[in-house]
């Protein structure tokens, strides 16, 4: 038995060893190849919902661009100009100094060209300042706190996709032009940073347009609770005009299943932040007139195009009757601004692959075309994109089989962003001055 | 090789060679051995603990209170020196240990581990809530200094952060080896053999086990602390159940029976897991499950157990 003890430990001494002395030769610089590494959930809760769907999302881009000429221009060239991408996926869960490792050995170890992830805004903080201490390109995809590029100024991390002001902002605007009740608002967030955001941006929007509103019911949920009686029963007592959420993944179905039932939907308006995720595995157990935000104009609420029809095509292929939805399209537009900037640095360098400085110069201030609309790196020195986004009604279309969505508003990306030089929150406590709305 | 001056030997001997193992070994990897460092750390102080008989399963308030204590010193009091904010974290665990250790000493086996990890989720709990302090999305720190020397490039930051935490490892380990063969250390062993043969021999098993958890709540501090200006984030994650599960885990693995142990089971803890998450990304958490489970069943006395058991074997056949 010791010597079988010995043997194992000996094993495995042998084998870190052996990775240490192959991995680096193996993957040093390859001119004609693209590393490029996922960070998302594929374990725990945030998994269903965002982690697997965006993963899954870039997984088949990159496959399609390898094939080369499979979507619309100006998109049909192999690959990141021509480079193969290698594309492989991190698993986000176990915390912040876990990931501050693994992205220190996705850079150093596995020599990855670029990072795109992380859907944890403390994922997402943490990171950052280690791409950047590295000199080493990370996109942040799908994480809302607006403070990365806000307190700091970044050279090599990116953010292709909105931050969460604009979620809230825009319902409140939906709220305001639909000229909905907004007697009392109340709200059920889960109890972190993430919740507790949002209920504060879309209060102090909503009071803001409307000072009249009252504070209703402010309840807060244990991410992952999973059983919502109590709140539902305090929720119906107060009986405010509007209720807003921005429960996620299974708590927000769990919600929904338990809420649906005692009538919660009827008599009051009940605002989804981002909502589009849940429509598919609730399918017709969704309530019909809810107000549902998909972050970004995407989901049900995408604009027919052919990189949309192109996105809804190659979804469906793999898994048939899903509609792709938030984590498909953040990811998408994140994979297809790094191919953007990589093709224009390429084209400033020859034709040869670009250096990390080259491409990050590149991405600064770009603006590309994506199956949810036109994105702007307008914000943080041009390292944070600001995005359209449309809010809208569920309602149930037989013919089609699933949940669409009606009344639909598009606020341009100027109307529900903050402008440049001023912060998120400031922007909302002095009336979003600078808003460009038509 | 009890002898001080032995030891001092071979804590100098084993810092230089740490010293020259992270010139040769490449950038992530003396990443990770701060990362395991730094858990070995709080992992030290639960050993401590459970020398006397019991087990914490609140090793993350430390941890935590550590890495905040450094955290906010460098944020709100501006000091970017390692030493002074570790010590600094260090210190205010102590003293967080020091006023809750009376209330616990008085509790035993479940109760004991459970009131722990309740005063850890009472922590996080209150952390999350906090908004001036980032709530759950916590607070990033900037790159320290390290006795007044400001590392230019990456490599430089991480190697410079690495000499540093081989410092405190061998300081701490130093510490507690000494401990460990002191009467005051080896009356933890008696506690658990026998509480009221203790208390009849005239020493204070409250006394015994206050003390150990006082010194095991200062070396969670300095492990969160190290962690804090490593990671250059913290978070409320810090105080979780899971964190301190880790700590639980790293201290089975090593036993109670060996300083070094200790580290040994943390680095190994840490390449496997980053290893497994590499080579199975979705099936990592599986891979250390199993692995904890060969541990238990295989080497019931942790790492620190076959140390022991090879050196009294080669000692037996020098008799022979």
């Amino acid at each position: 038995m010791r010597k079988l003890i010995w043997g194992v430990l000996a094993a495995a001494a042998c084998l870190s060893t052996a990775s240490f002395i192959t991995t680096p030769v193996s993957a040093q610089g390859n001119e004609k190849v693209f590393k490029l590494g996922i960070v998302t959930f594929t374990s725990g809760p945030g998994a269903e919902s965002f982690g697997t769907p965006g993963w899954n999302a870039a997984n088949r881009l990159v496959q399609a661009l390898n094939a080369g000429g499979q979507l619309p221009p100006p998109y049909d060239k192999i690959g990141f100009g021509g480079l193969k991408v290698e594309v492989s996926v991190i698993d986000e869960s176990g915390g912040t100094t876990k990931q501050v490792q693994e992205l220190r050995n996705a850079f150093d170890r596995d020599k990855f060209d670029a990072i795109i992830g992380y859907i944890s805004s403390s994922n997402c903080l943490a990171a950052a300042p280690v791409a950047e201490e590295m000199k080493k390109l990370l996109i942040l995809f799908d994480c809302g706190t607006p403070r990365i590029f806000e307190d700091r100024n970044y050279q090599y991390v990116f953010r292709n996709s909105s931050h969460a002001t604009m979620d809230n902002v825009a319902i409140v605007r939906y709220l305001q032009k639909r000229k909905i009740k907004l007697e009392t608002a109340a709200g059920i967030n889960p109890d972190y940073a993430y919740g507790r955001d949002n209920w504060k941006d879309f209060i102090q929007s909503l009071q803001k347009v409307n000072p009249t509103t009252k504070t209703g019911s402010e309840l807060w949920p244990k991410l992952g609770a999973g059983q919502y009686g109590t709140e539902i029963s305090a929720l119906l007592q107060t009986n405010p005009s509007i209720i807003h959420t921005s429960l996620w993944g299974g708590d927000l179905q769990a919600f929904i299943l338990q809420a649906a039932p005692r009538g919660l939907f009827k008599g009051r308006q009940v605002a989804i932040m981002a909502g589009d995720h849940v429509l598919h595995p609730l399918g017709k157990r969704m309530p019909e007139g809810v107000i549902i935000g998909a972050r970004g104009v995407g989901g049900p609420f995408a604009v027919k195009s052919a990189l949309n029809d192109w996105l809804i095509a190659n979804t469906q292929k793999n898994e048939p009757g899903v509609l792709p939805s938030q984590a498909h399209y953040r990811m998408t537009q994140s994979v297809l601004g790094l191919k953007s900037a990589v093709e224009k640095a390429m084209a400033a360098n020859g034709n040869n692959k670009p250096t990390t400085e080259q491409i990050a110069a590149a991405l600064r201030g770009l603006e590309w075309d994506t199956p949810s609309g036109k994105i702007k790196m307008a914000l943080g020195n041009g390292h944070q994109a600001i995005q359209a986004n449309a809010i809208g009604v569920t309602k149930w279309d037989g013919k089609l089989n699933r949940m669409i969505v009606t009344d639909v508003e598009v606020f341009a990306a100027e109307c529900v962003n903050p402008p440049v030089g001023i912060k998120s929150e400031d922007w909302i406590a002095q009336g979003f001055p600078g808003a460009k709305c038509n | 090789m009890s002898s001080p001056s032995v030891i001092s030997f071979v804590a100098a001997l084993t810092l230089v060679m740490l010293a020259v193992l992270g010139k040769v070994l490449p950038g992530w990897c003396v990443f990770l051995l701060v990362t395991a460092f730094a858990k070995g750390l709080a992992a030290l102080g639960l050993v401590l603990i459970i020398r006397s008989g019991l087990l914490s399963f609140g090793q993350g308030l430390f941890y935590c209170a550590g890495g905040y204590g450094a955290g906010l010193l460098m944020l709100w009091g501006g000091v970017n020196d390692a030493m002074l904010l570790v010590l600094a974290g260090g210190f205010v665990s102590l003293v967080l240990g020091a006023v809750i250790a009376p209330l616990l000493a008085g509790y035993r086996s479940i109760f004991f581990a459970t009131l722990t990890l309740a005063l850890s989720m009472l922590a996080h709990g209150a952390l999350t809530k906090a908004d001036f302090l980032g709530g759950s999305d916590g607070l990033n720190l900037r790159p320290p200094s390290f006795l007044g020397f400001q590392p230019a490039s990456s490599a430089e930051a991480v190697y410079s952060l690495y000499l540093f935490a081989c410092v405190l490892v061998v300081a701490c380990a130093l510490a507690c080896k000494v401990h460990f063969n002191s009467v005051r250390g080896l009356l933890s062993l008696a506690v658990r053999d026998n509480e009221i043969r203790v208390e009849y021999l005239g020493s204070s098993v409250k006394r015994v086990i206050s003390e150990n958890f006082t010194a095991a709540a200062f070396l969670g501090g300095i492990g969160g602390a190290l962690n804090a200006i490593a990671v250059a984030h913290i978070d409320p994650e810090l105080a979780f159940w899971t964190t301190s599960g880790e700590f639980v885990f790293v201290a089975i693995l090593s036993g109670y029976l060996s300083v070094s142990a200790v580290f040994a089971a943390s680095i190994m803890l840490e390449f496997i897991r980053s290893f497994s998450s590499q080579y199975f990304p979705n099936a990592w958490q599986m891979s250390l499950g199993i692995f904890m489970l060969a541990s238990i069943l295989f080497l019931p006395n942790g790492i620190g157990g076959l140390l022991q058991r090879r050196k009294k074997r080669l000692e037996g056949s020098k008799i022979a």
